[in-house]
């Protein structure tokens, strides 16, 4: 526990002090919405809710990929090899998945401010949305840091992060998009209990799952 | 040249489950008409695609514990086949939707996903493409498999039963028994599971007997 205690701290203070990722995903998002807005501000009557929903989702999806497809990157050869001498690898994977969720609901919560900004927001049930949105990102961070710990190893190849990780956030985004959906139309909290369930569930059998195989990742 | 047993038995099954499929008697229901007879050759391609799927996963997590490069090859054949027998899959229900929904393509939610599924599939075969290093490319490959395998699970079996779907036996239709009311269908359904199981089992154990050679030769 210690550990990753430790080594979150060090993905905080690496991330704080060059502000790399975080000032250009922030950026990203900003701009994407604001393309968005261009093109919507001009067919107000092309934006019903649905699309409000799911494009949103969308940018948020393109931005997770983005962002965590970076998170082995960073790390050269040698500095992997001297985190192999220091942590056990369950600790590495554990410590990235926590940073990851943590960056994504930032850029999630700063992506929704903006976005509200610029294309109204039209959602019945906020604190729902923004446990829809919660949950999503981290669902995003859970599933695309073993993706991106792969492709990292395929020699982090930007197309074969988006190739090897569409396929495998599908599932959570159809959920969150229809739990936020029923956020956003008012329904009342019990119908969105089936999606809640089973965005958890595929949370935890992600992060199971990376705790198991990690090991074997890392050893190559 | 000589077969063994269970090669004759998977002709005689095949023969039996053609004759009968084309040209045996069928329950006569309202719009399904002759196109039940599809039965047997299109959800006979589902259930062995999630047998090979399976098989290639079993090998993948055992290629995990041994390390031994065979069983890598198992895992890969068994994913070809797998989506070989998917292919085909989409392309029988394709037909049998034509002359049934109306639509060779119906948004249906169970056609998506595994569509989605396929994709994850795809890419394990792009990520094979991506190393030089037999041992690299098994392993990396494998821990994506048991990914994809469990994302597949949620894919197939979890999703659509969320939703309304056309296919028999999920969101509120009934299931296929009650089209087969006089039980004529489930001799020849049956023995067509296992005689396609076999066939693919066929065709994956030449193919990795062609994959074992290849490798003697290049190491020579």
């Amino acid at each position: 526990m210690n550990e990753i205690r430790v080594l979150l701290r060090k993905e905080i203070q690496l991330e704080w002090r060059q502000r790399y990722a975080l000032n250009g995903m922030v950026l990203y998002i900003v701009s994407t919405v604001f393309i968005c807005y261009l093109h919507f501000n001009l067919n107000q009557n092309l934006l019903n809710p649905i699309v409000w929903n799911t494009l949103f989702w969308v940018i948020l999806m393109f931005t997770a990929v983005n962002a965590i497809g970076k998170s082995f990157a960073q790390d050269s050869e040698g500095r992997i090899l001297y985190y192999y001498t220091l942590a056990s690898p369950v600790s590495i994977i554990a410590s990235k998945i926590i940073y990851n969720s943590l960056l994504m609901i930032l850029l999630t919560l700063t992506g929704f401010a903006v976005y509200q900004m610029a294309m109204g927001n039209p959602v019945e049930d906020q604190v729902m949305y923004v446990l829809a949105l919660v949950l999503g990102s981290v669902g995003f961070a859970s599933v695309l840091t073993m993706i991106s710990a792969i492709a990292s190893k395929a020699g982090n190849n930007g197309m074969l992060m988006a190739v090897l990780s569409f396929p495998m956030v599908v599932p959570l985004l159809l959920m969150a998009v229809k739990f936020s959906k029923n956020a956003m139309d008012g329904l009342d909290p019990s119908v969105s209990y089936d999606e809640i369930a089973i965005l958890l569930s595929i949370d935890a059998l992600v992060v199971a799952l990376s705790l198991i195989l990690f090991p074997y990742l890392w050893k190559s | 040249m000589k077969l063994a047993w269970w090669k004759i038995l998977t002709i005689l099954i095949l023969a039996y489950v053609l004759a009968m499929g084309l040209a045996g008697e069928v329950p006569r229901q309202a719009i399904l008409n002759e196109t039940v007879r599809n039965l047997y050759f299109h959800v006979t391609m589902w259930f062995s695609m999630v047998l090979f799927l399976f098989m290639s996963l079993v090998h993948s997590i055992s290629y995990l514990r041994s390390g031994k490069i065979e069983s890598d090859d198992k895992a890969v054949e068994y994913v070809n086949t797998g989506i070989m027998f998917g292919l085909i899959g989409f392309v029988t229900g394709a037909l049998w939707g034509k002359y049934t929904w109306g639509s060779a393509l119906p948004k249906d939610p169970k056609i998506l996903s595994a569509a989605i599924a396929m994709l994850a599939y795809f890419a394990y075969v792009i990520l094979r493409g991506a190393f030089e290093d037999d041992q690299k490319r098994a392993r990396i490959s494998s821990v994506y498999n048991i990914f994809a395998f469990v994302i597949f699970n949620v894919l197939i079996f979890v999703l659509p039963r969320m939703t309304d779907t056309l296919h028999p036996g999920q969101g509120g239709n009934p299931g296929f028994n009650i089209y087969d009311n006089d039980n004529v269908m489930k001799p020849v359904f049956y023995p067509a599971i296992i005689g396609w199981m076999l066939l693919g089992l066929w065709i994956t154990t030449l193919r990795i007997r062609l994959r074992v050679v290849e490798r003697k030769l290049t190491e020579n």
